[in-house]
């Protein structure tokens, strides 16, 4: 089992008294890109906070390299090469555009990701690299977001709904550097509402339904039927 | 919905009240059966009960921290002060006088204070407070920053003899603390109380569910120092002398109030008597250490503030469900 | 000519009280906290110059290489195990807490060092002044206390925008759950902004101990002082906080000026007044 990278084992998370998750089970290996579907509130965001350290869970319910790494702290699960790029993009708005991958970079892991390689990928961003942050479009902003993270030089990739409130043609615009993402060897985990999107770039699919995992496989054998029924408890 | 009816009363809130009653009628007569230091004892604990109930109000129920309550307790007495030893009013009539001239003040106060958000309106009281402090020792008719004593003519106007003057003292000081109780009591249960509550649990949405939440936190402001301030008339006229620095004393003031308070137990009505009584308790045991006292009760409520949060009479009230006041409201089903 | 004389000193004076704001205002920039025992550790950091002055028999104002390391350390602690523990959405913790450390400080230095009010003697640079023409002279100390003052600003400010721990200061106070998320480490970032808090009011400290004398009982008009010149000055605004600074000490040696017993309303009142007519402070920082 050398290539699980990440395993999630049996994992309930709550919020106070409100039980979120219920021994939701999922793995992905070294290399791959896995997507988490599910309608609003069906736990997917809070899967994505539990792996990245920053909710109260137990701790081997989440392995990573084999190593428990559940309930955090977050900052400790960055060090270890777990990044997330969070829901509504959280840019820190007093930051530049630099400023902010910086701010992803602090931790200091070494690999291929730097300030250069990020201008590569998204090269509107260096046009734009000393503008605040909240000065850019909604597309862009998503786009320092997930630079921010791969500043840190993560071996997993976490990415919470990054298409959300986006247009279609900037959608697919962000979704078409996936591949020169994975293609550095790091995996990615994608949650998103945009089944298509999701079915088209990951090659393993989870379905959540409130709290549950309903329905898991390959994306290209499972059927819309399949997932609907997963996706609405129908 | 008419088969459902509000109830506050609990059994053990049945109790609590026949205890408070009881206590009351004992403490009443308490000069026909206490020594005469006992009773200046009592009345400086009735003081600080109701110092620390109002503080309570301030800041555990309308969530204004306020660390500079003692501008009220010396500008109510330095007005009764003015008020006696320069215009000849009563001092017994000035105490109540005393406590509107600080509502008065309390307004404009309020208005510019409010201004500061959060922490920074804890400092801005403060700063009030000073000012108040630099105003009286700049007042020569009062002698300025070094104090005056009541002249013997006021002193001999609350009642010709001495044991009479410290009884009138006591009972004022004892009805002091009942009806300032009995008001927040009162004012927990009305509507206002309701709304204070959600503005303590969750300000944001006392808010949007339509409460006005600055014009509660204005009135429960100039409320609060309309109370203070009688309360230091009454203390300041039973020492007889007042300086600037005695009357505006954080550490007597505030800081003990805040202690007693957190010590107790904040937001809960029973928390600043409990408060009192430990406090009072460790000055009887430590009072020999000086500023040692000082430091142990500022441990002792950061500890209690990190680790029990609600005080001890919360850590009792969670654990037996108890309340000695009936202020929670429960509903209940009518019998038909 | 008298007058001229009385508005400078009250802006040299200036220059320390935006000293007292800076360190106030840097924490609550980070992290929402206002310590309420602010000037009181100041007061500390005179008693620490005061032993190490004593043990050392060195001159005060090179007691900062000791205060300041040691009084960084101090906030480091301080932050790491008590106030981090306070933070959150209610106000009331820190709030209770510092003021609690506010008491503990005072009456523990008033334990061990009494309410006798002490000074350190910098020796000959105290009465050293510089005459600067028309019968003007301006004293060295005031004058180093100044140029500290503008180098403490600067020097927040080229650490705030230009290195990467003043990015991460900014960053954990744009959104503190978020930076933890980035890989920052909240409790260490809190406790480097006490630390560099602290080491400000290190420096501020010596400078108090040397020009006049102290005892355990002003830290909370330091506190005050320095609220005053933040609120003047406008929240967020460091060079703000200057000016804030400059129009407390000139409003301050003004009223002293008109009568002895009004230098400290003065000030008070100049606050006042700014609260009431632009509660924003005369330089808020823009947002942009």
């Amino acid at each position: 089992m050398r290539d699980r990278l990440l395993e999630v084992r049996g994992l309930d998370a709550h919020y106070g008294d409100f039980q979120a998750l219920f021994g939701v089970s999922m793995h992905v290996a070294e290399g791959e890109v896995v997507a988490v579907i599910g309608a609003n509130g069906a736990g997917k965001s809070t899967l994505l906070k539990c792996i990245a350290g920053a909710m109260a869970v137990r701790g081997n319910a989440v392995l990573f390299h084999g190593v428990p790494i559940g309930g955090g702290p977050a900052h400790e699960t960055v060090a270890r090469g777990v990044a997330l790029v969070p829901e509504g993009r959280r840019l820190f708005p007093s930051l530049s555009v630099e400023e902010n991958l910086l701010v992803g970079g602090q931790i200091g892991r070494k690999g291929p990701w730097n300030l250069k390689r990020v201008y590569e990928l998204f090269p509107m961003l260096e046009e734009r690299r000393h503008q605040p942050s909240p000065s850019l479009s909604g597309g862009q902003q998503q786009m320092v977001a997930i630079g921010r993270a791969l500043m840190s030089n993560p071996t997993l990739l976490l990415c919470d709904e990054i298409s959300l409130g986006l247009a279609p043609i900037v959608i697919r615009d962000i979704y078409a550097r996936i591949p020169a993402i994975a293609a550095e060897g790091l995996s990615l985990v994608i949650v998103e509402q945009d089944i298509v999107q999701a079915l088209k770039t990951a090659r393993h699919v989870y379905c959540l339904q409130e709290g549950r995992v309903t329905l898991h496989g390959e994306a290209k054998t499972l059927t819309r039927e399949k997932i609907s029924a997963a996706y609405f408890g129908v | 919905m008419s088969d459902v009816r509000v109830r506050h009363a609990s059994v053990s809130s049945w109790i609590g009240t026949t205890i408070v009653v009881l206590a009351t009628v004992a403490l009443a007569a308490a000069p026909w059966w206490a020594e005469r230091a006992d009773l200046r004892l009592l009345a400086e604990i009735y003081a600080y009960v109701a110092l620390a109930s109002l503080w309570n109000l301030l800041a555990g129920y309308a969530g204004l921290v306020s660390v500079g309550q003692q501008a009220y307790v010396g500008l109510g007495a330095y007005v009764l002060f003015g008020l006696a030893m320069l215009a000849g009013v009563h001092p017994l009539a000035a105490i109540p006088i005393a406590g509107f001239a600080a509502a008065l003040v309390a307004v404009p106060v309020a208005a510019l204070i409010f201004r500061l958000r959060g922490h920074y309106f804890a400092i801005g009281t403060w700063v009030v407070a000073e000012v108040f402090r630099l105003l009286a020792a700049q007042t020569s008719a009062l002698d300025g920053g070094s104090g005056t004593s009541l002249p013997a003519a006021v002193v001999l106007s609350i009642a010709s003899s001495r044991q009479m003057r410290e009884f009138t003292i006591y009972w004022i000081a004892l009805a002091q603390v009942v009806v300032i109780l009995f008001a927040i009591v009162w004012l927990l249960r009305s509507r206002y109380g309701l709304a204070l509550t959600a503005i303590r649990d969750n300000e944001l949405g006392a808010r949007s569910n339509g409460i006005d939440v600055v014009r509660i936190k204005y009135a429960v402001y100039v409320a609060v120092a309309f109370g203070t301030a009688m309360l230091g008339a009454l203390i300041f006229l039973q020492k007889i002398r007042i300086s600037p620095d005695t009357a505006f004393s954080v550490n007597d003031w505030t800081a003990f109030v805040i202690f007693i308070t957190v010590i107790g137990g904040i937001g809960r009505i029973e928390g600043p008597i409990i408060g009192t009584v430990i406090f009072f308790l460790l000055r009887q045991t430590l009072a020999d250490l000086g500023a040692i006292y000082l430091l142990i009760l500022g441990v002792v409520a950061i500890a209690v503030m990190l680790w029990a949060p609600k005080g001890l009479w919360g850590l009792v009230a969670d654990r037996f469900g108890w309340q000695v006041f009936p202020l929670q409201r429960r509903l209940v089903l009518k019998k038909r | 000519m008298e007058w001229l004389n009385t508005i400078l000193q009250g802006i040299l004076l200036g220059g320390l009280y935006a000293m007292f704001a800076a360190g106030l205002s840097l924490i609550f920039g980070v992290m929402r906290l206002v310590n309420i025992a602010h000037g009181d550790l100041i007061v500390l950091a005179a008693y620490v110059a005061l032993v190490t002055v004593q043990a050392l028999g060195i001159n005060p104002l090179l007691s900062l290489v000791i205060v300041v390391p040691v009084m960084a350390l101090i906030g480091y602690v301080l932050q790491r195990a008590l106030l981090n523990r306070t933070l959150g959405d209610d106000l009331l913790p820190p709030l209770l807490v510092t003021f609690g450390l506010s008491v503990i400080i005072q009456n523990g230095l008033l334990e061990l060092f009494t309410a006798d009010s002490v000074k350190l003697n910098a020796g000959a640079v105290e009465i050293e002044s510089i005459a600067v023409g028309g019968g003007l002279a301006i004293g060295v100390l005031p004058l180093i206390q100044f140029a500290l003052a503008v180098a403490v600003i600067a020097g927040l400010q080229w650490l705030f925008y230009r290195t990467a721990i003043g990015r991460a200061f900014r960053a954990t106070s744009d959104d503190p759950s978020s930076a933890q998320l980035m890989g920052l480490n909240n409790s260490h970032v809190f406790g480097l902004a006490m630390a560099l808090s602290l080491a400000i009011v290190a420096i501020v400290g010596v400078l108090l101990a040397v020009r006049s004398n102290f005892d355990p009982a002003i830290g909370p008009a330091r506190l005050i002082f320095g609220f005053e010149a933040v609120i003047i000055g406008g929240l967020g605004s460091m060079w703000g906080t200057l000016a804030g600074g400059i129009i407390l000490g000139v409003a301050q040696a003004i009223g002293a000026q008109l009568d002895p017993g009004w230098n400290l309303l003065a000030g008070h009142i100049a606050f006042l007044v700014v609260l009431a007519l632009r509660p924003q402070g005369l330089f808020p920082k823009v947002q942009g």
